[in-house]
């Protein structure tokens, strides 16, 4: 046969060659900067494969531990929060939190879902960069108040209403960027609460305005607990960086609780160069603020809330097995709204939401766009018309069944390791499926009993 | 992050009360820096011929029962250099004739866990962790003299906590640095140094400013361009506390971020990262009270 | 009424500020005054009451910080932060003041007699600064909304990033910050100079200050403009 007569099934084979490091993603990464000349921006988490709680697994009952009867036999969940200064520390019926997410990146409406969410369930919901509306004040029984290096909307009377008060670092998003809302979503309610001209881009600040640094934190932490007279629990929240370092310097600046977030955890907007390319893996970040509150003799004293890709009630019992006291989740409670979701109901009807997706260029299970404003389903918009498609009541309900579902998979899981208190919970009654996940979580490989670093 | 303190008294007189007048601007500190603290105080000087070491025996087997006398002993016995030491528990100072290089030689090779702290004619310098009230204590500060003297304490961020990264650090002889801040660039200037023979002992980021320093003055800079230099190669936020034999000086980054406040009278210069490290000094309510301006260097002179 | 003393050579500053957090009403016209501050912090943090506080000396980080409704003077410097997120009322500080003086004040008055350090004004969202001597760098950094006032010299990159806020200067300015322009001065500008003078107590030529105010080419994102955003 000639070079000219090869059987064509051997050339098409050769023409279709897709390259690793240039795939279909980076490609599309390369021609899209070349045409605008801007950095993406986007919103939710870290979207790479990345070592994670899926890669932990449970060592449950045996000959030698023995389960607890899942119907009759308690399995305790109360969580306590704030223990070291305050007066009042917060005392939760769950270990799942709802993470701090602002009011102008998501709707009043969704505010309110939440507030209404977490009271139903005993627990605490978070304020944003943006302050606090009456919304969610009204709606959450308990209620955390995030101070962010923007101090958009900080206000005092609100630092006095609230429960506890979260002095933000950074978020596992995008450690040591700032919050970012585009001037779509600067509505006139939204402007006035920022002090921004309506329809104009919100510009980040990375540091807080009046102090750097630990030392200098301790003096904020005391103001704040100057002004509260002692009464509130001060949390500390860092991206996920070096993470050993910094709770061990939030301990010593004063905090009574720290909360660390991994890469995965999301963002209503920034670039993805951040979210895909800072912080580390949840995974990761938990052991090493476990450590750190170890080494200071601190585990019990300070507590630990982990957050970044919490989705299942998997994911909670495995990040209190490896000694967090609590999680918060972001993402989660969203899609439980209907993020991603193809449908969405309004005025008792069932609506399609696919044309609203296809409008941004997507569809149900791969939208990011929550930087647009026009979410399809009403969650993290401000427009007068979407925001109606997430009704309070029917978002409040939804997102009580999923924090009520993942508290009964935690105690499932916790009742079958032998535990009366999910707290019991420890590292022991896991190993992992992958060397990263055994170097990361501390724990062995199955079936071996090599923790990669450690022996 | 830290807590910094300076001294300087202008007149002989006062030389006795640097210890009493500096015990309680060290603890003010301590709430910016509770894991140790450091000293480094500058006194009459040694004649040209003589020089003193000041040496920490806190890692050794024996820590504060360290047989310092056997040490001098030896170095004596090996040099002949007339070494006589002052003792406080894990520390002394050892005073001897000739140049120090080959005394503090002799000490590595004799016991590799001694460590050096500092050398010169002026300079004794002391570190430890514990609490300033502590460390204070522990090698009785109060009771101290001499004409100025530089102070930290530490609260750590990137390196453990271990006497040896507390701050002082220290360079060549009769030179010293205390940092408050974080530099960011610390491994890729100890990178840049190494080759060129500068010796690193820990991976403190303040080791690498005064290593840098060091550097820059071995090859004839004088202090001011030196810091001149420091400007362009240290990135991250600082403020820098130093002693000469004759001088204090201090810089600020140009972000200022962390802060310092210095008190000024006919008797004396005080500086510290918060007034109220100098609330308790004599006259301070007739004092000059000023914050020093970013990017710029003040030097004061005994 | 007769003047109220606390001195914190012998009680806590947390004492005082619980008693300064103490019913409106009971607050209202008294006038505390605070002796051997030594540069403590957090004195007299989130008043929430028409109260007048003098501060008989130096005050450490976050004097008067938050405050509302009430009148704190502080006779000597100010550390980091003083009069920080303040809502309503008026701070007066007679000597220096340290970094972030103001900073994301929301309304009221501060008042500062002599310099003020790097970052005055900033993120302020609202309410006047008055500073009779000179700024440092960054300051109004991110200035949203409100006032300042600067008799003196301003440092680098004054203005940067600024939204709305406007800011007066009567001496030099080291260097503007991304956006920031010097524009001339309306009848409405020499109005509210006067004003801020006066409230300053302050004796100056109102047309001898310049108005630096924002360009707004920042407030949209747009890589033609080869923006730094």
């Amino acid at each position: 046969m000639s070079h000219t007569e090869q059987p064509v099934h051997v050339t098409r084979r050769l023409q279709k060659e897709e390259s690793a490091s240039y795939d279909r993603s980076t490609l599309d990464y390369i021609h899209r900067a070349s045409a605008t000349g801007l950095y993406e921006i986007r919103g939710l988490g870290a979207k790479r494969k990345l070592p994670h709680f899926d890669d932990l697994v449970f060592l449950t009952a045996s000959l030698s531990r023995y389960p607890l009867e899942g119907y009759r036999e308690k399995c305790s969940t109360r969580t306590v929060l704030g223990t070291r200064f305050a007066k009042k520390p917060i005392v939760l019926d769950t270990p799942i939190t709802i993470a701090g997410m602002s009011f102008g990146a998501l709707s009043a409406n969704v505010k309110e879902a939440l507030g209404k969410a977490a009271t139903a369930m005993g627990t605490t919901t978070t304020t944003g960069d943006g302050g606090m509306t009456p919304e969610e004040r009204m709606s959450s029984k308990t209620l955390v108040y995030q101070c962010l290096p923007s101090r958009y909307g900080f206000d005092p009377d609100d630092v006095r209403r609230a429960d506890a008060i979260e002095v933000v670092l950074g978020q596992g998003a995008k450690p040591g960027g700032g919050g970012m809302l585009l001037g779509q979503k600067v509505n006139p309610r939204v402007a006035k609460m920022r002090t921004l001209p309506e329809g104009v881009d919100q510009r980040s600040a990375s540091r807080h305005p009046d102090w750097t640094g630990p030392d200098d934190l301790a003096i904020k932490i005391q103001e704040l607990r100057e002004i509260t007279d002692w009464e509130k629990p001060v949390y500390v929240k860092v991206g996920a960086t070096r993470v050993f370092n910094d709770v061990k310097l939030a301990v010593h600046s004063g905090a009574d609780v720290v909360v660390v977030d991994g890469m995965q955890g999301g963002t209503a907007a920034t670039q993805t160069c951040f979210i895909e390319h800072a912080g580390i893996p949840t995974l990761a970040a938990v052991r090493q603020a476990v450590a750190a509150l170890e080494d200071l003799d601190m585990k019990g004293t300070v507590q630990l809330i982990v957050s970044g890709g919490i989705r299942t009630g998997a994911d909670v019992a495995k990040a209190l097995a490896l000694g967090a006291d609590a999680v918060a989740i972001g993402q989660g409670v969203l899609m439980a709204l209907g993020c991603n979701r193809d449908t969405y109901q309004q005025d008792g009807q069932i609506h399609s939401a696919e044309a609203g997706y296809a409008a941004l260029g997507t569809a149900p299970g791969y939208c990011h766009h929550c930087h647009t404003g026009k979410c399809p389903v009403g969650v993290t918009t401000q427009d007068a018309v979407l925001e109606q498609r997430l009704e309070p009541e029917w978002g409040a309900r939804h997102v009580r069944n999923y924090l009520k579902t993942l508290t009964m998979e935690l105690t499932t899981l916790a009742r079958a390791c032998g535990k009366q208190d999910v707290h019991h919970l420890e590292p022991e009654d896991m190993v992992a499926l992958t060397v990263e996940a055994a170097a990361m979580a501390r724990v062995p490989l199955a079936g071996t009993n090599w923790i990669p670093g450690q022996n | 992050m830290c807590g910094i303190v300076g001294l300087l008294l202008k007149k002989p007189a006062l030389h006795d009360r640097l210890g009493e007048l500096m015990v309680p601007m060290l603890i003010g500190m301590t709430e910016r820096g509770p894991d140790s603290a450091g000293m480094a105080v500058f006194g009459a000087c040694l004649p040209e011929q003589q020089r003193k070491i000041s040496v920490y025996s806190g890692l050794t087997d024996d820590g504060a029962a360290y047989d310092w006398v056997g040490l001098a002993d030896a170095v004596n016995a090996a040099l002949k250099v007339h070494a006589t030491p002052v003792i406080k528990g894990n520390h002394a100072v050892l005073t001897f004739e000739g140049p120090a290089e080959p005394v503090k030689a002799f000490v590595k090779t004799f016991d590799a866990k001694l460590h050096l702290l500092s050398a010169g004619r002026s300079i004794e310098l002391y570190k430890d962790i514990g609490t300033p009230a502590e460390v204070a204590a522990r090698y009785d500060f109060a009771h101290l003299g001499g004409s100025h003297l530089v102070g930290h304490t530490r609260m750590a961020t990137e390196s453990a906590v271990t006497p040896d990264r507390a701050h002082p650090f220290t360079a060549g002889e009769d030179f010293c640095l205390v940092h408050n801040g974080s530099l960011s660039n610390p491994n890729g200037v100890r990178r840049m140094l190494e080759p060129r023979g500068i010796r690193f002992e820990t991976d403190n980021d303040t080791e690498a400013a005064c290593r840098f320093l060091e550097w820059r003055l071995r090859e004839g800079d004088t202090l001011h361009d030196a810091l001149q230099k420091g400007f362009e190669a240290l990135d991250g936020f600082y403020t820098f506390l130093m002693g000469t034999a004759t001088e204090l000086a201090l810089i600020r980054d140009p972000f200022a971020c962390k802060p310092a406040v210095v008190a000024e009278t006919d008797d004396y210069v005080a500086i510290a990262s918060e007034f109220r490290s100098l609330a308790h000094l004599p006259d301070v309510k007739h004092a000059r009270v000023f914050e020093p301006a970013p990017e710029e260097m003040y030097v004061w002179k005994i | 009424m007769e003047d109220l003393s606390f001195d914190l050579a012998v009680q806590t500053v947390r004492a005082l500020n619980q008693f300064l957090h103490g019913p409106a009403d009971t607050l209202a016209g008294r006038h505390v005054r605070v002796s051997n501050p030594d540069g403590a912090h957090n004195i007299a943090v989130g008043i929430n009451a028409p109260v007048k506080v003098t501060i008989e000396g130096h005050a450490g980080y976050y004097a008067a910080g938050m405050n509302k409704f009430a009148e704190v003077v502080i006779e000597g410097s100010a550390s980091t932060g003083v009069a920080e997120n303040m809502m309503s009322g008026k701070v007066h500080v007679k000597g220096f003041a340290s970094n972030s003086a103001g900073a994301s004040a929301h309304g009221g008055l501060l008042v500062i007699d002599g310099d003020a350090g790097l970052r005055c004004g900033i993120s302020l969202k609202g309410g006047d600064i008055v500073v009779g001597g000179s700024v440092g760098s960054f300051s109004g950094f991110m200035a949203q909304a409100g006032r300042m006032l600067v008799c003196g010299d301003a440092g680098d990159a004054l203005g940067d990033s600024l939204y709305e806020a406007v800011i007066y200067v009567r001496g030099t300015i080291k260097s503007l910050g991304a956006d920031a322009q010097i524009e001339p001065l309306t009848e409405a500008d020499i109005a509210s100079i006067a004003e801020l003078l006066a409230a300053g107590g302050l004796q100056h030529e109102p047309a001898s200050f310049r108005r630096v105010a924002s360009a707004r080419t920042l407030y949209h994102w747009n890589a033609d403009a080869d923006q730094e955003y």
